[in-house]
């Protein structure tokens, strides 16, 4: 399951804000069976790129194509920054896993059998009988990626889903990213600020410009997965921050520049 | 942290000791006439004789009953129309003002009106009452609904929910801790409208009814009786909600 053939096809993509263009005529590829970081600037509207992609809000012109297939004909996953409001606190943390299954008109016992899947590969020690407000963070934001990628997704996205964690939970819920790619291949589309993360997990880096929002540069980083803490130091590893850091830093100086 | 005189679990007895005090302090010293204010000894004897005596009894339950039939009208009506108005925001601004004039206006300052309509009829009572507690109702529903979570909202919709499995299962629950604030305000009006209404359109029973009729002939000592066991039922219906609301909206205020 390397990366392969393209998965996302997005074409002439337009969005203003008010009179301003955020994208104009923005083209992106992104590959089947790849992790993919989307970083850049601040306000350069990198979770506004996820969210049109991901049909949560709308552009003015453009087409996003999954395999050549509408976003409503496509099953996608996508995990919110802010996992307290996206989690439904009315129902049972393993409640909110089944939720997109029974919405799928799943049997309970095809249900069951997933979110044990689920359990099984996320190594979840707490208890899931628990509603989310019980839960510490992690756990939360833990429940939302087990509940986004419970109907086995062919996309998955994730608008900074760490950044309100702390570095322990962070680390582990990476790894268990990871584990759950290489087990399953799913493509993930991944909004970060870290830039380290944003390479650490990513086999593609797209960075962007300041608006209106161009590509600067995609990067590719291939290290063999799983990864760990050692690659964090790997030359490969600290060659293509170095490069993302360069190419992010000429990005925010020409637009001060500009201004 | 300082050591308290008192063990923090009798606090909320020294107010009612403290007002029983003065009560009983005005009184001994003859500074209100005991005309207008027997002692609280014989207040509280005098509400025992008529709760056992089973007259209490009556008026009280005259008065919860068309507390509860009003709350019932107010509720069946008023939240699915709140929870409708609240699901399209151009259909509640048409209706805001509307809704806010005639909350705002005292539903006593009706009574003449539905008096009109209704006769002084027993259900007379129940309809203002019913009139007062909706409005209150129907506009905390739509408000839930109106400032559900946007991020629940597209939580629902990208796992693919339709419109109206979206407004089942999120817009419904979201709307929930905040009509259950509506339906506890509901009660406390719907009680208070009453009372009145026992007071001032004709009646044969209730604690308003009773608090008047003992007012006129001058039986101070039932008259505050009645007001404390009005005071009673105003508490334990709130007690009631306050439990409903933490048992059902469990997650109100923590997510």
């Amino acid at each position: 399951m390397s990366p392969g053939t393209t998965q996302i096809t997005i074409r002439g993509l337009c969005k203003n804000f008010g009179a301003a263009p955020l994208y104009r005529d923005f083209d992106l590829d992104i590959a089947r069976h790849s992790i993919v970081s989307v970083f850049g600037p601040n306000g350069c509207g990198k979770s506004t790129l996820i969210n049109m992609v991901a049909g949560l809000m709308p552009f003015d012109r453009g087409e996003v194509l999954f395999d050549g297939k509408t976003l409503r004909e496509t099953r996608i996953g996508y995990v919110f920054q802010n996992y307290r409001d996206a989690l439904f606190p009315w129902r049972r943390a393993i409640d909110n896993i089944r939720y997109p299954l029974k919405l799928a008109g799943q049997s309970a016992q095809e249900v069951e059998r997933r979110v044990e899947q689920l359990v099984e590969s996320f190594q979840v020690t707490f208890d899931l009988n628990r509603y989310p407000y019980e839960l510490s963070g992690g756990q939360q934001q833990l429940v939302s990626i087990m509940r986004a990628l419970a109907p086995q997704p062919e996309v998955l996205f994730l608008d900074e889903p760490f950044s309100a964690l702390d570095y322990e939970m962070t680390l582990f819920i990476r790894d268990r990213l990871q584990q759950v790619f290489i087990e399953t291949g799913t493509t993930m589309v991944l909004v970060s600020h870290d830039l380290e993360e944003a390479v650490w997990l990513a086999d593609t880096i797209v960075l962007l410009t300041r608006r209106p929002t161009r590509v600067a540069e995609v990067l590719t980083f291939d290290a063999p997965r799983p990864r760990d803490i050692a690659s964090l130091t790997d030359p490969v590893f600290l060659r293509t921050k170095a490069r993302a850091l360069e190419v992010f830093q000429r990005e925010v100086r020409k637009a001060e520049g500009e201004a | 942290m300082r050591s308290g005189v008192i063990s923090p679990r009798w606090l909320p007895l020294v107010g009612p000791a403290v007002l029983l005090g003065v009560w009983a302090l005005l009184v001994a010293t003859k500074a209100v006439s005991p005309i207008l204010l027997p002692g609280p000894g014989v207040t509280l004897q005098h509400l025992w004789t008529v709760i056992l005596g089973g007259s209490m009894a009556v008026d009280f339950g005259a008065t919860l009953l068309r507390t509860a039939q009003a709350f019932a009208i107010a509720t069946v009506i008023g939240v699915p129309l709140g929870v409708a108005l609240g699901s399209s925001e151009p259909l509640y601004r048409s209706v805001e003002f509307l809704i806010d004039f005639f909350r705002s206006t005292p539903s006593s300052a009706l009574i003449p009106l539905f008096m009109l309509f209704f006769g002084i009829t027993d259900f007379n009572k129940v309809a203002i009452a019913a009139f007062a507690a909706v409005l209150v109702v129907m506009f905390n529903s739509a408000y839930g609904v109106m400032n559900a979570k946007r991020t629940r909202i597209m939580a629902a919709q990208v796992m693919g929910a339709s419109r109206w499995q979206t407004f089942r299962d999120v817009l419904l629950w979201e709307s929930l801790p905040q009509t259950f604030i509506g339906l506890r305000s509901g009660i406390s009006l719907a009680l208070v409208i009453v009372v009145v209404a026992e007071m001032f359109i004709g009646s044969e029973n209730g604690l308003g009814h009773r608090i008047i009729n003992s007012q006129q002939v001058l039986n101070v000592k039932d008259m505050y009786a009645s007001i404390l066991a009005a005071g009673v039922l105003g508490y334990l219906l709130n007690v009631l909600f306050l439990l409903l609301d933490k048992r059902v909206v469990h997650w109100s205020g923590r997510a």
